[in-house]
Parts: C-alpha cells; structure tokens; sequence
C-alpha cells in the first residue's frame, strides 16, 4: 500500500492551456493510489522556452517565481519531462548568477522534491502496477529530456508493462528526437519538419493505435502531423493511459 | 547545386543554407547511410569496451587539465620541438598564418604544395591565399582529393566527402582525370586515386599538414588517418610546415594512450586508426629536413577565458556528435556554412567568430542531448549551445530592428505574462478568442498567419479546449465545497 502522500501539482503552461485532460488525468490517478494532491494557482511557466532561446533574465524571473512558489511544498509533481530538466539541468546556473544567497538556499531544498511523474510514482510511491486498463496498441515515443535528461530508463516501460489489456509496440530509434525543440520547430521549421518525417517512419511502421510519451510538448509535434495526414493514429500523454479503468477510460476514448 | 559557401562571414544563415540541401534527396541518402553506417561501428565498438564510461572520463579529465595549463605545455612544446630541430611559429590569427605559411613556400620557391588532415587550414582560408601567391595547394587526403576535383566542399570532420556516393566520385574522377572507363567499384577507385597521388607524393617537395595531438613531454606531433596518404606527406617531402590550433595539446606521450583508443573507436568505429604518425622535430638523413609548426590562436584563447564556453576546445574531431545528430542526419554539413559542421560546428563556429557572424547556429539544434551522450571528451554541446543564445539574444535585444521581431516580441510579452496567474489567466482567455477563427470544425487548426504559419507548414495544431486545467480545478473546488 502506497504510503500517505501530499503533492502539489505543477501542470506547466502549455498543459494548463492545451492539454488540461492530461491534468484532470494525473489528479484521478494520484487520487486513485491514494495521493493528496494539490494545485497552486499562482503558478505559471518554469521559463524553459526563454531559456532555451536565449532570455536568460527572463527565464530567471520564472525560476525565482517557480522556486519561491514551492518553497514550503512537501513534493511537486510534474507531467511534462523537459520541464522537470528545465529546472534540473538549468535553475542551477541560472539561479547561481542571477539569485541571491537565500534564494540558492530555497532552490538547494526544493530540488531533490520536484519529480517527473513515473519518478513520482516508480521512486516516491513504489507502485509500477498503477491498476491502469487501456485494451490498445500503443507505443511509447522516449522524449529526448526524459531520456537523456532525467535518465527516466525504463521507468516508463515498467508502467506500461503493468497496463492490463495494453499491447506495447517496441519503437525503433527510441533515442531519435521527434523535432520539435521549442521554438526551433518554428525557427527551423524545414528542418524540424523533415526531423518529424523521419520520427514518423518509425513510429507509423508500430501499426501503433496510440502514441504515447511523458511529454506532451513532442505528442503535440508528432500528433499535429498525424492528424495532417489523417493517419489512424492519435498521441496521448502517458498519465491518461495510467489513469484509464475499465469503468472509466481514458476521456474521448469512452 | 550551388557551390557551398563554407566561409561564416558571408554564409547564408542556417535555415536559409539548410533548404536546398532538404530538397536534394540524392544528397540526405548518402549522408543517411554514411552516418548510419559509422554510428552503428562506433555503438557496437564503444559497447564491447567494459571500461568506456571510465576511459571517457580519463580522456575529458586529461583535456580540461590540458586547457587549464595550456600556457605551460605549449611554452614546453616549443621548447621540446625547436630543440629537436623544429621551428616553431606563434599566429594570433588567421591573417598571421597564413602570412607565415606563405613566406615559408616562398622561400622554398615552392610551386606547388601538397596537403593532408588539415582542417585549420580551411578555418583560415589558406587555399585561396596560397592560389593568390601563385601557390597550388593539392589536397591528398582521399576525401579531400575527391571534393577538391569535384570543385565541392567538405561536409564532415571525419569523412569530408560523406555526402558524395561512389557513382558520384567515378564520376568526378573519371572526368578530371581522363579515365573515361574507371569502374564505380573500391579498388577501381582507390587505384585511381593512387596512380594520381603516388605522382604528386615523390614530385611535389613541400607539404602541409594539421595536427591531431601535440605532444609537450617530447615536442612530437602526431597525426591519425585511415589511408598512408598522412604518412606519404609526413614522410616525402623535404619541407613539411604544420599548421594546428593551441588547444591540440597533451601534456604527456603516455596520454596518447587515451586519446588514440576513444579517437579511433568515436570517429571511425576502430578499435584503432590504421596510420598513426609520430614525429619529433627533424632526423637528420630520414624524412623532411626542415620541419616547421604553426600555432594558431585565433579565437582561441578568447574562448579559453570563458568557464562555460572553454570545455568546446576539449574536442578531438571525432565527428561522433555529427554523426548522431538528427539535425545534421537530415541537413548533412555544408548547412553549417563552416569547415566544422553538427552540433561541435555549432557551438565553435560562432566563438571563433565572436558571434560576429553565424549568429544563427546555436539555434541550429532541437537541444535532443544525443551529441553530449556520445562525445568521449564529455563536452556538454547543449550546455554551451544555450550559453551562446543568451549571448546572442543580449546583443540582439538592444538593436532597434529587433523591436518588432515576432521572436523578440513574444518572448518579451510572454514574460509579463508569466510573471502573474492573473495576467496569465488572462491570456489564455485571449488566445482562445484569438485562435477561434482559424479553428476548423473538427476542433484542430490547419493554418495560422504569422510565425505560426512555420507551425502550420507540416503539422496541424489542436484547437484551444474550452476549459483550461485551472478553470477545471476551480470548478472541482467549488463543487466539492457545495
């Protein structure tokens, strides 16, 4: 049984807007193991996208915003793994340069708190059979952070594996990004496009129903290119898969 | 195809230099296979090294110890080098070297030059300067030589002419050296080649070479390659003038044992390189008698000064982050409008121009990580790739023609709206009025004007849902109150 647990969701800014199914998915399924979870509602973006193009005061700004925010949370779960590297991977440096004393204190015992979602579950809760039901063929697209980042491993598949009635397409150049890259699938859009193409050769040849991922922001790349050419396969973010049951499915699905 | 232009002053920026290439399918088949090809050798031969991840770690350890003393070992290189009979030269930059490689031909009365594993030569534009000198630079490296024929530029550090098919080398070959009926087949090729460097090699007295190590223990040089062309240069001529970057230097003899097994296994998925050359000043009665080194800064000591910039000087040219890179998988090199290309390409090309030029190639990435998985130096690519946005976007940002920018733009309004929920709320609010018009029945956007449209090019984008995850937590909380 899954110890008694309290966690503070941070759904990120593009989840909140675009994807809030994939929210009301993490809610059910940490309710479900018995997890307390919370929602701060002043709570915007980590600052990756000004990060990574170079808006480093900005980004900053984000990161100060983000670290104050948490500061007294007991954990703070994150569905969305290039998020989860944002703050792993660059809060440090940025928070070194730009912050103060008190605040690299702050950042410094909020860190080992804030968990990707299958670490949550797979590290802090100890369940890898989450009583998911989800009768598909699905395959699981590595997002570059989750893999090379986060180190996620085969995390993600042990939650898979667990999925009663699910039936997992092994994806060829699992470690092949997928293109998008943030605001290079606009700067560099030809070559962010023909990237996607050739993910999609991959991911097509699974005869998949489902693409899945940790990261909603290369489900939101490659779904947009299958829903373009009307191809007979959607993407859904992993957390609506482990929340689906037999007596409730996964929204749309039903 | 358009000549490339692999000069980063006046190269086109990468996403305008990427599109013919995406349209040239001939040319992504071959850079496709061949990377396919060396990446599978370099996986399947860093596997089987149970020690990897620790000879990793000992060769980045013994090139970050070698940049932060880098004075010292190479005041003792020269040292070692001009007492073995070398002379050694110092350029700041490339103006400097190429200044003092042309005086040095001169005073061989040298006609014409031939030159092997070089790639600093091409940083610096030495070939055009040797031609205006009336100097004819012969490349002989088999790549090289390929490229040189074919009036084409190098497109990998590695393999140069990776973007060039044997059909198309019989080609060239057949026509710029009269052999109407050479076969596309290896042996053909490679005799061919040979026949017409084998001329080049016992006439042509004074030669050219880079470097892959410097040794400061000895004053010794060494050079690795796949093919004896390295060896006929290194050994033929009378004169031989190195040209190699500061930064190529390893303190000890005995480091080469590192270097050379994560080199060979990295570049060319070898457990070891077929030629490896070493050299020490001048023997008297054996090889080139008069020997000199050509260290060049240029940029480099800059780059040096900077701590999270520095670490791009650990690199040994292995080509393994090309390679794996999935953007220059699909762009191949002559993209990167610079002699070094991929992820390394990068982040070198724009410090040593200091972001001068090639502004746009530390945005020439989707920050996957796949480069920094691979490097046997531990060069952490992304890392150095962001520092140098920041850098870009700080000068950019104060100039007038940035103000209307979309990018700029954006960036800077979405930065008052993240700053409060309230603000942010009410965005969201907008975007769903905003985007409302261009959403289709079926709830999905297929077209948006704009920098959305480069969105909309390939992909659609789902329409904005009519509830956003906090109006739902909201909504949740005040049901439940109830």
């Amino acid at each position: 049984m899954v110890a008694a647990m309290r966690t503070s969701l941070f759904i990120t800014c593009y989840n909140d807007t675009l994807f809030p199914e994939t929210g009301r998915a993490v809610v059910r399924l940490l309710e479900r193991l018995g997890v307390e979870v919370e929602f701060r509602p002043a709570q915007t973006c980590c600052g990756q996208m000004h990060a990574n193009t170079g808006f480093r005061g900005e980004a900053f700004s984000q990161a100060k915003r983000f670290v104050k925010l948490y500061a007294d949370a007991e954990s703070v779960v994150i569905p969305s793994s290039s998020c989860v590297a944002m703050i792993r991977d660059q809060y440090p440096d940025l928070i070194n340069d730009l912050g103060n004393e008190s605040l690299r204190r702050e950042f410094k015992q909020l860190l080992p708190r804030v968990h990707e979602l299958s670490e949550l579950l797979i590290d802090k809760l100890g369940v890898e059979d989450v009583g998911a039901y989800f009768p598909h063929r699905v395959t699981y697209h590595a997002s570059c952070h989750g893999l090379r980042a986060l180190h996620l491993g085969d995390r993600p598949f042990r939650l898979l594996k667990n999925v009663r009635g699910l039936d997992l397409a092994s994806l060829d150049n699992l470690d092949r990004c997928c293109g998008f890259g943030g605001t290079f699938s606009v700067k560099n859009a030809e070559v962010s496009s023909a990237m996607l193409t050739a993910k999609l050769q991959d991911v097509r040849s699974t005869r998949a129903e489902f693409c899945t991922a940790l990261d909603n922001s290369c489900l939101m790349h490659l779904g947009g290119a299958l829903h373009r050419e009307f191809a007979a396969m959607r993407t859904i973010h992993m957390a609506e898969i482990l929340a689906s049951t037999e007596a409730l499915p996964a929204e749309g699905l039903a | 195809m358009n000549h490339p232009n692999m000069n980063p002053r006046t190269a086109a920026s990468f996403p305008e230099a990427a599109l013919p290439v995406l349209r040239n399918a001939q040319l992504r088949k071959n850079v496709a296979h061949a990377t396919d090809v060396i990446q599978g050798k370099r996986n399947r031969l860093v596997a089987e090294k149970a020690d990897w991840i620790e000879l990793r770690d000992a060769a980045s350890a013994l090139r970050a110890h070698a940049l932060e003393h880098l004075g010292e070992y190479l005041e003792q290189f020269e040292e070692r080098c001009t007492a073995a009979g070398g002379v050694v030269h110092w350029a700041a930059d490339g103006d400097e070297a190429r200044g003092i490689i042309v005086d040095l031909l001169r005073a061989e009365n040298a006609s014409e030059v031939i030159k092997i594993k070089t790639m600093t030569s091409a940083e610096i534009q030495l070939n055009p300067a040797l031609e205006q000198a009336g100097i004819r630079a012969i490349e002989t490296d088999l790549a090289e030589l390929i490229l040189q024929l074919g009036e084409d530029e190098p497109s990998h550090v590695v393999v140069p002419a990776l973007h060039v098919n044997r059909s198309q080398v019989r080609e060239i070959f057949a026509r710029r050296m009269g052999l109407e009926d050479l076969q596309d087949d290896p042996q053909a090729l490679t005799a061919a080649a040979r026949t017409y460097l084998r001329q080049k090699f016992l006439s042509v007295p004074t030669a050219i070479s880079g470097a892959n190590f410097l040794i400061a223990e000895t004053g010794g040089v060494s050079i690795v390659e796949s093919e004896g062309n390295g060896r006929m240069c290194l050994t033929l001529p009378r004169t031989l003038i190195t040209l190699a970057g500061i930064e190529k230097v390893v303190p000890r003899f005995r480091d080469l044992e590192v270097m050379l097994q994560v080199l060979a296994r990295s570049a060319t998925g070898e457990r070891m390189n077929p030629y490896t050359s070493i050299w020490t000043g001048v023997t008297p009665g054996d090889g080139p008698q008069r020997f000199h080194v050509v260290l060049l800064d240029n940029g480099r000591s800059a780059m040096l000064a900077r701590e999270k910039e520095r670490q791009t000087l650990k690199c040994i040219r292995c080509g393994a982050c090309m390679n794996t890179c999935p953007v220059y998988r699909q762009t191949g090199g002559h993209a990167y409008g610079s002699v070094y290309p991929g992820p390394i390409g990068a982040i070198l090309t724009p410090q040593l121009m200091k972001l001068e030029h090639a502004q746009t190639l530390p945005y020439a990435s989707s920050l996957c990580g796949a480069c920094y998985d691979v490097c046997p130096v531990k060069i952490n690519i992304p890392e150095v790739l962001i520092e140098l946005r920041a850098q870009v976007t700080d000068k950019e940002r104060e100039s007038e023609r940035r103000f209307f920018d979309p990018i700029y733009l954006g960036m800077r309004m979405a930065n008052e709206v993240f700053a409060s929920a309230r603000r942010f709320r009410a965005a969201q609010r907008m975007a769903r009025i905003a985007l409302w018009p261009f959403t289709g029945r079926d709830g999905w956007i297929h077209t948006l004007p704009g920098l959305g449209g480069r969105w909309t090019m390939t992909r659609d984008l789902r329409g904005l849902p009519s509830e956003t995850f906090r109006e739902w937590w909201e909504k949740r909380g005040k049901e439940r109150a109830r």
